[in-house]
């Protein structure tokens, strides 16, 4: 509750209700469609301001509380509220959707108004996602989430969507059905579905085994690791520019969000134990998808790898704090680590949103995903090949650009759980800059490779302005990570606190 | 001293280069140059009333601008730590590169990227004065990648180039190898003092080197202090071109030679040296790495000044005495001679960056041409640059009196007094290196400014002089280089001038140990007459000019004479072929292994289809057993209850 209304059912079902309403203008009437889509998204963005204004960073209870009966026989609840970790992933989600809807503004000519409902719909459900307590609730907006992806990569993608949409929807199936089995099993033993009950519910380290690998699959796949990864590069490759973005920016921090959420309080002491794991698949995803990246000859494809390279910084900080433990005797620097996870979701998002926006303005001018398409292009667009240098920039982890700031973390702390793998994390400073700024060598770069190039028009205002809004949240965020990560400290700790714990009874 | 005015010395170079990048279009050309020149003029005056007031006893300045991030305990933040060796970088810094912004408005006048190259320089200001201001590591770090941003942007200036945007790449890979080390080195003090402050690390710095890093894997724990000052001098390798990360400096040159000048010469490489000096209290801790330090400097002062020889391209020649210079500071790190490092990073700065500039005027004259081969006698048509490269060439040969003298023999007597492991071998490297040193530059003087000219048509036809725009800065540059050495040497090396900014343990202090023997500059001087380096410079000079002017034939006899050794030079020691045809050519090979069979064969191929697979092949045999035949169901169910009741019997 804010001053007395509710300001996280709001923020659902605005968008929610938005995309509805847009639905119903219908794509004969695109104009107006569009502007509603705009101030929907807009409206949905300026209630952050508040949310985030009178968010209280002294206290890493949930805030915000709604609490509604929701489904009496199972004893779920539609039970709202949000912490240090969630805000600032819902900030992102509200934020993202905006220039996701400017982008599409002129250049999406088929069903114009089903394609800006689908992202306000998406966008109401992510948001419930990231702000449900209900884990119930909380698995009725995953899924749900996933219908209107399918619907945007489904209608508004490219010639291989069908096989691409197939992969995303088997890889996240398998995994959210885990999660189910996992969920009810805990929802038996604890009563209820409130996901601070299953964080204070004891099992058994047999238990918390099972418990944690089902998590582990379901955010796997969404974050994604390695090996689970190879549905994003096809995703990406066929989704519109406006379904990468969110894709990217987004999607993929539900995985990197639901470790925190769940895997690291409910199973404190399975995560201590099978923690070699996750740190062994996240360094795999630093360094093998780094060489792989380096391969690309598909722009998206190209970025899809370097999202899956630096999700891996997320998962590593998130688990370094058991190792940390191990090899100093205490827990300094593993909140390092986890600011570390969540500096980098957060500008992850910002990032790989740019770049695949960048390429959505490449792809709209020549139609090609195709490096070797392209050559020279600054020679013709020099407002769009300097945006495009500073994302690449911010890719490779420039200090002040916030690319720096995460994996900066977390090196840090990983050198305190184990020199070897702050080496490892490290080569992310000479492989994302090989991979990235090759691209841009070869893209931006270089004389007009062809009369296409030669053709292509400098960015107009309305990308401009995407481009721009971007611009200034990678650097505001690089040059002062500071109110962020104080928003984030009371949780932080708190969660920490938590995994210091062990859960099994003591019999 | 007022933190407002400190913030003001990089701050106005920042707003002229966001004012001239973003609105260099609407402003034009005047106004964008204009603005530069005059931040970094003001960024220069403040910087010099700094240095002015430490040397009047006002205290150093060691304060936070802002917090940048608080996490952990760990108090992350943007910070000024002032003291003399500081305001020595920024006076060197500010004073360069204000030449070389008055130089740029001749060089570049004809470019259409006119303000967006002053944009950069200023922006380059900025970035290395936050380096050298710095008091802690994290903005040390900052300023650190951010010249080497601005250096990939300015060596790609011209980004139609092929050779421009492939040097440009290179370079910022190379330095990230640098960096990724150095980051590890960062962590590593974090790890240790858990601060990213200087004064913390320094003053844990005894106490860390007590300690070992044990590291997963090997049962015997190394030095943290070793482990922690090479990771960090790596870092300095990479940005101060050392071998084997030397390989980006010669590529640079594609750059405007300006800021071949100003970052390639003067200052950005040199942030390396800096670096190392500023960490002092931390290698001094350390003999292996300062060995390790001493050994590199010392093969890159020698072997990277061989090449110098076989060049004929102008600018790379003053590039790869450049390498071989900054070899010479680093071996006067490696034998603790940290303020001796200083000293010759200042003289070099000055003459160096003359070279550069006289080098860039040359080329202007001869309407872009680099090849030396082609010039000849250039001394009549330009005599201010003639005698200003002739003051610059006497200087970094270490003539007596000029400026690079009193550097360069000051660190070779420091050498020669050390007993450090290692420092036999920088001996000889750095007194080979006198000769060769003198060899190559007197070989550029020659070719370019004496003997018959050898201009092509085209140049003929477009030659002109330069203009004042060019030839002033030429000028101011000239004077430093000539005395700025006398001058200095005796307060900056025997009169304590650093202070506490550099600390020597005492059984390491080989300057101390060479001031005993000082007797003011002009003594030292003279001196020189019975030392070895004087004569080894002299024969330098003596062969360039044989080999140049008097019989070029045997210079080519002895070309054909040792072929091998004439193409292991002109190849540049193979590091290039190596570096192109093993390590990218592994790293692509890896690349596309992994991709094709890691991603696309084993995880798609046999997991992720190969299951699909399998649930297909499975559902194929299974439709069958429903085959609509009533006997084969009964058949199936009698089967199925022997089983369960077999399974049953089993259990009880």
């Amino acid at each position: 509750m804010l001053h007395g209304f509710d300001i996280l059912s709001l923020l659902i079902w605005l968008p929610v209700g938005g995309g509805v309403a847009v639905l119903a203008i219908g794509d004969t009437r695109a104009r107006l469609a569009r502007w509603v889509a705009l101030l929907v998204a807009l409206a949905t963005f300026v209630l952050c301001v508040p949310l985030w204004l009178e968010f209280d960073t002294t206290t890493a209870a949930f805030q915000y509380l709604e609490r509604l009966s929701w489904i009496n026989q199972l004893h779920a609840d539609y039970y709202l509220g949000v912490d240090g970790i969630s805000l600032p992933l819902i900030v992102l989600t509200a934020f993202m959707t905006v220039p996701v809807i400017i982008a599409g503004w002129s250049v999406v000519e088929k069903r114009p108004a089903q394609y800006y409902a689908a992202f306000l719909i998406l966008e109401g459900l992510m948001i419930g996602v990231f702000s449900a307590l209900d884990a119930l609730l909380f698995y009725f907006f995953w899924e749900a989430m996933l219908i209107p992806m399918f619907l945007i990569i489904g209608i508004w993608g490219g010639p291989r969507r069908v096989y691409a949409t197939l992969k995303f929807f088997l890889y996240t199936f398998l995994g959210s059905v885990l999660m189910l089995v996992a969920l009810i099993f805990l929802y038996l033993k604890a009563g209820d579905y409130t996901i601070a009950g299953f964080q204070s519910l004891p099992l058994t380290l047999a238990e918390q085994r099972w418990i944690f690998l089902a998590f582990l699959v379901a955010f796997a796949v969404k974050v994604p690791m390695w090996p689970v990864h190879t549905w994003l590069p096809d995703a990406h490759v066929e989704a519109p520019t406006g379904g990468s973005v969110i894709l990217a920016a987004i999607m993929l921090k539900m995985g990197g969000y639901g470790l925190l959420r769940f895997s690291l309080p409910i199973t404190p002491d399975a995560s201590r134990e099978l923690d070699w794991l996750v740190i062994g698949l996240s360094l795999i995803a630093v360094v093998y998808i780094g060489f792989v990246a380096l391969m690309q000859s598909d722009m998206k494809k190209l970025i899809a790898y370097s999202s899956v390279a630096h999700m891996g910084f997320v998962t590593l900080g998130a688990f370094l704090a058991f190792d940390i433990q191990g090899s100093t005797g205490a827990l300094r620097g593993a909140i390092n680590g986890l600011d570390g996870a969540m500096v980098q979701m957060i500008s992850h998002g910002l990032i790989s949103g740019a770049l695949f926006l960048c390429i959505g303005v490449m792809y709209d001018r020549l139609h090609s995903r195709e490096i070797s398409a392209y050559g020279g292009v600054i020679n013709v667009m020099p407002k769009f090949g300097a945006f495009m240098v500073l994302f690449a920039l911010a890719n490779s982890g420039l200090p002040g650009t916030s690319g720096f700031v995460g994996e900066f973390l977390v090196i840090l702390a990983a050198f305190k759980a184990n020199v070897w793998f702050a080496f490892l994390a490290a080569t992310t400073l000479i492989l994302g800059a090989a991979y990235t700024l090759w691209l841009v060598k070869r893209v931006i770069f270089g004389p007009i490779a062809n009369d296409h190039v030669a053709a292509m028009q400098d960015l107009n205002g309305r990308e401009f302005l995407v481009l721009a809004m971007l611009a200034v949240a990678v650097l505001a965020l690089g040059l002062w990570p500071a109110p962020l990560v104080r928003t984030m400290e009371a949780t932080v700790q708190h969660l920490l606190q938590q995994l210091a714990v062990s859960k099994i009874p003591v019999a | 001293m007022n933190a407002n005015l400190l913030l003001a010395i990089p701050m106005l170079p920042l707003a002229a280069a966001i004012i001239a990048g973003l609105g260099g279009r609407v402003l034009g050309r005047a106004v964008s140059a204009g603005l530069a020149i005059a931040a970094v003029a003001a960024s220069c005056l403040l910087s010099m009333q700094v240095l002015n007031q430490l040397l009047h006893g006002t205290a150093n300045y060691n304060a936070s601008v802002y917090t940048w991030l608080l996490s952990d305990g760990v108090n992350m933040q943007v910070g000024f730590l002032i003291d003399r060796l500081s305001a020595l970088m920024m006076v060197v810094v500010t004073f360069v590169s204000l030449c070389v912004h008055v130089y740029t408005v001749g060089y570049m006048h004809d470019d259409a990227g006119f303000q967006r190259f002053f944009a950069y320089i200023a922006l380059f200001t900025f970035a290395m004065l936050m380096l050298v201001m710095s008091n802690n590591f994290l903005q040390l770090f900052f300023g650190w990648e951010a010249v080497g941003v601005v250096s990939y942007l300015l060596i790609g200036f011209w980004y139609t180039r092929p050779s421009a945007i492939f040097a440009n790449l290179k370079a910022f890979l190379v330095n990230r190898v640098g960096d990724f080390g150095f980051l590890l080195g960062i962590a590593g003090v974090l790890y240790y003092t858990g601060s990213l402050d200087y004064q913390v690390a320094f003053n844990w710095a005894p106490a860390i080197a007590k300690q070992t890093l044990h590291v997963a894997g090997t049962a015997a724990g190394w030095p943290a202090m070793t482990v922690i000052c090479i990771c960090l001098f790596v870092g300095a390798m990479g940005k101060s071109a050392q071998v084997p990360l030397h390989v980006w400096l010669p590529d640079s040159m594609e750059g405007p030679t300006p800021i071949s000048a100003l970052i390639h010469a003067a200052t950005m490489v040199t942030a390396g040296i800096f670096m190392v000096a500023r960490m002092s209290p931390l290698f001094e801790q350390s003999e292996t790495a300062l060995s390790f330090v001493l050994v590199i400097g010392a093969t890159t002062a020698l072997f990277m000044g061989f090449l110098g020889i076989v060049n004929n391209d102008i600018k790379r020649v003053v590039a790869y005495s450049t390498l071989s210079q900054l070899g010479y500071m680093t071996v006067a790190l490696g034998v603790s001679a940290y303020s001796v490092a200083i000293f010759h990073l200042m003289t070099h700065a000055f003459f160096k960056a003359l070279l550069f500039l006289a080098a860039g005027a040359v080329i202007i004259a001869m309407h872009h041409e680099q090849d030396m081969r082609k010039m000849g006698g250039l001394r009549v048509r330009m005599p201010v640059t003639y005698w200003t490269s002739l003051i610059g060439a006497l200087a970094l040969i270490g003539t007596p009196f000029f400026s690079g003298f009193y550097s360069k023999d000051a660190l070779i007597e420091a050498v020669h007094a050390s007993h450090r492991w290692g420092a036999g071998y920088a001996y000889v490297c750095v007194t080979a290196g006198v000769f060769v040193t003198a060899f190559y530059t007197f070989r550029m003087i020659f070719m370019t400014f004496h003997g018959p000219s050898r201009l092509d048509h085209h140049a003929e036809e477009h030659f002109h002089d330069v203009g004042w725009d060019m030839k002033g800065p030429l000028v101011a540059l000239a004077i430093p280089s000539l005395l700025i050495g006398y001058f200095t040497i005796q307060p900056v090396l025997f009169g304590g001038y650093f202070g506490d900014a550099i600390r020597v343990l005492e059984s390491n202090d080989v300057v101390a140990e060479i001031g005993r023997e000082f007797h003011g500059a002009a003594v030292f001087a003279l001196h020189a007459v019975l030392s070895l380096p004087l004569w080894l410079a002299a024969a330098g000079v003596y062969c360039a000019w044989h080999f140049v002017l008097r019989r070029p034939d045997q210079a080519t006899a002895i070309q054909a004479r040792f072929n091998w050794l004439y193409r292991l030079l002109v190849n540049k020691y193979y590091f290039d072929w190596f570096n192109e045809n093993v390590l990218a050519r592994a790293a692509r090979g890896l690349g596309l292994a992994l991709w094709r069979g890691g991603d696309q064969a084993v995880i798609d191929g046999v997991l992720v289809d190969g299951s699909a697979g399998a649930v297909g092949w499975i559902a194929g045999r299974v439709r069958r057993i429903q085959n609509g035949f009533l006997y084969s169901y009964a058949f199936w169910m009698i089967v199925s209850l022997v089983l369960i009741l077999g399974w049953f019997l089993v259990r009880v």
